[in-house]
Parts: structure tokens; C-alpha cells; sequence
């Protein structure tokens, strides 16, 4: 097909689509007056029940946990997936040490980006690991704080490490991290399941209100969710890096 | 009304990069953008004047906040949007190591 009929194609396309968006947006609630019930409910009943101040990690580990274990398979398969895709293929194999040097020259940065990169590191992750363990009670949770911890290897790469990080061959752990995060947060579910017949039921202690140990099984699924996102987004960028860098076709 | 529109606006927007793309990398972002629209559409849904984050601490506990249950649907969504969307550039890498091209365009032939 043409540039020009694919374009005239999606012109029609998309004005159908456009006046079927704006016949559904027309039945929405007017903007900034909800209608609820369930968010009002959630609002009003889960500090009380769950002794969780952020009502937002509440609802992904708790209310809808069910939901979120599922969501974190999808990023378990999609992870599995980039690796898959990404394996050495038969017909490539690593490049020489000088010949790495040389080719490594477009991720050459200033000194004051390798040193502001390089001490940016560890605080990356304490920030990453706080905001996954206080989840329950400020902004935050395993998901983002994941992603943060994920970051701090980005850091180690923009600093020029990236041969040393390589070397401690973080990929065995990684693997051991993505599948023990994923089973963790399983695992919690299935002791509610024995200890009450249903599972992901927030069994345990709930705690002081604004405590970091409160809130019963939300904090424990933080922790088993932000290992397995910051497994995951370290191997991916583990693998897309191992592409650019070392690997080269026969 | 007016604010969802901009939703629709990034649906339609990111659908004809989609559709326009000579690149796969840029695909996948203008795929990415398609994805935001959802977003924008399911915050707007929960959003209520006047009123704060759903997060209870150092505010009375009946106070006025938006829905929580919006915000961790987009919350896990953005997390594993970002991980799907490493599923796919994987995928153009392959295909670039394959055929040399990024361009849709220049693939017209299935290969097995």
C-alpha cells in the first residue's frame, strides 16, 4: 500500500474513531465531579481497616492485590521475553577487548557526568529502597521504588563502569531476584489463603497507624514487588546493554 | 468535557505516528504515547475538585480526596508499560540485526 492510501486509509479510520472517542467522552461525569462509590469507600475505610495512610498502595497490595499479582506476572513474562529475545545468537560472539574499547568511545561523557553519575549511585538506591519500605505511609511503593533502585545501575553505566559492573556477573542474582519478587508476593497470598480461605487476606498484625512495621502483609508485598521490578529493570538494561556493547554478529 | 479531550487528542495523535512511522524505535514510542491517553483518561475520571491525594497522613481522615482505585490501575500499568515497551525495542533490535532496517516500509516480505 501507497504512503498516500495508507494515510488516506487511516483518515477515515480515525475519524470514526475520533467521533465514537467524543460520543463516549459526552457520557462521562463532568471533569472534577466523581461520582464514586468505590474510591469515596476505599477513602473513608482503609486507614481504619488496613492501617495504611496511603490508600493508593492499599488498593494495588490489598483491595485489589488479586489484580496486581497478575500485573506483575505480565512484567515477569515481558522481562523473560527481553531476555529470550535478546540471548547470543549462534552466529555472534563477544568483541575483543581493544576492539570493545574503541567501540564503547559513543558512551564516552564528560568527567563532571562520570563524577556526578558515579555519586549519584548510592543514594539512588538508599531514596529507592525508603520509598519502597515506607510505601504504606507516603508516596510510593515496591513499583516505584523498584523502578528507582532499577536506576541506580543506569548511573553505574553513564559513569563508565559498566565493564567493572559486568564483571561481578550480577546475573545470576538478578534471575534469583525477578523469580523470589515474584514468588514473594504469592507466597503472602497463599498464607492468607491457609490462614482464612482467602487468599492475599491481610493476616497479619496491622500495627501503630504511620508505623514503617504497620499495615500487616502491605508492607511485606512492598518489599517482594520492589525486588522483583528492580531485578527485572536491571536485566533488561542488563541485556540491551550486553547488545550494544559486546556482542557483535559473525 | 474539554479536559478529556486531551486524552483523545494523544490517542488520535500517537495512532498517526503509529501509522506514519519510518522506524520501529519511533513506533514504539508513538506506541507509548497511545498508552498515555489511557492514562490521562482514567486520572481525569477519578479527579475531583477541590479535593487532595488519597494519602492519609497529616490531613483529617475525612478529608476530601481523589480516587484511589484510578491511581493504581495507571500506577502498575506505568511500570509495566515500561518493561512491555523493552519487549518491543528488543524485538526492532532483531529485526535490524536480521534485515538491516528499521524502516516498516522496507519489510514486505514474510521470512520464515
Amino acid at each position: 500500500m501507497s504512503r498516500r492510501a495508507r494515510l488516506v486509509v487511516f483518515a477515515v479510520g480515525a475519524a470514526g474513531a475520533a467521533a465514537l472517542l467524543a460520543w463516549g467522552l459526552l457520557g462521562l461525569p463532568d471533569f472534577g465531579h466523581y461520582r464514586g462509590p468505590y474510591g469515596d469507600v476505599l477513602n473513608e475505610q482503609a486507614l481504619g481497616q488496613r492501617h495504611a495512610q496511603n490508600v493508593v498502595n492499599a488498593v494495588v497490595l490489598d483491595y485489589r492485590g488479586f489484580d496486581t499479582v497478575g500485573e506483575e506476572f505480565i512484567l515477569f513474562g515481558a522481562v523473560i521475553g527481553v531476555t529470550l529475545l535478546l540471548r547470543r545468537q549462534r552466529e555472534e560472539h563477544e568483541r575483543a577487548t581493544g576492539d570493545r574499547a574503541r567501540d564503547m568511545a559513543f558512551a564516552r561523557t564528560s568527567d563532571a557526568v562520570r563524577v556526578f553519575s558515579l555519586a549519584l549511585v548510592v543514594p539512588t538506591i538508599v531514596l529507592g529502597l525508603y520509598v519502597v519500605v515506607h510505601g504504606h505511609l507516603s508516596p510510593g511503593g515496591g513499583f516505584q521504588g523498584g523502578l528507582i533502585v532499577g536506576a541506580a545501575p543506569v548511573f553505574v553505566y553513564l559513569a563508565g563502569r559498566y565493564v567493572v559492573f559486568r564483571s561481578v556477573d550480577p546475573e545470576g542474582a538478578l534471575d534469583l531476584g525477578e523469580g523470589m519478587g515474584a514468588a514473594g508476593f504469592v507466597a503472602v497470598g497463599l498464607v492468607g489463603l491457609v490462614a482464612t480461605g482467602a487468599f492475599l487476606e491481610n493476616v497479619w498484625p496491622l500495627g501503630q497507624v504511620g508505623s514503617v512495621f504497620s499495615a500487616g502483609t502491605i508492607p511485606v508485598i512492598n518489599v517482594s514487588v520492589g525486588i522483583e521490578v528492580a531485578a527485572g529493570l536491571v536485566l533488561v538494561l542488563f541485556e540491551f546493554l550486553e547488545q550494544t556493547l559486546l556482542l557483535r554478529g559473525g | 468535557m474539554a479536559p478529556y479531550l486531551l486524552a483523545a487528542w494523544l490517542f488520535l495523535v500517537g495512532l498517526y505516528g503509529v501509522v506514519t512511522s519510518r522506524n520501529f524505535v519511533q513506533l514504539v514510542m508513538c506506541l507509548s504515547v497511545v498508552q498515555s491517553s489511557t492514562y490521562v483518561l482514567i486520572l481525569q475520571v477519578g479527579y475531583k475538585l477541590h479535593a487532595t491525594a488519597p494519602i492519609f497522613k497529616g490531613i483529617p481522615p475525612d478529608a476530601r480526596a481523589v480516587d484511589p482505585v484510578v491511581q493504581s490501575l495507571v500506577l502498575t500499568d506505568v511500570v509495566v508499560g515500561v518493561v512491555v515497551t523493552a519487549l518491543i525495542l528488543s524485538l526492532a533490535l532483531q529485526i535490524h540485526k536480521r534485515t538491516g532496517t528499521l524502516n516498516p516500509d522496507d519489510l514486505h516480505v514474510m521470512e520464515g
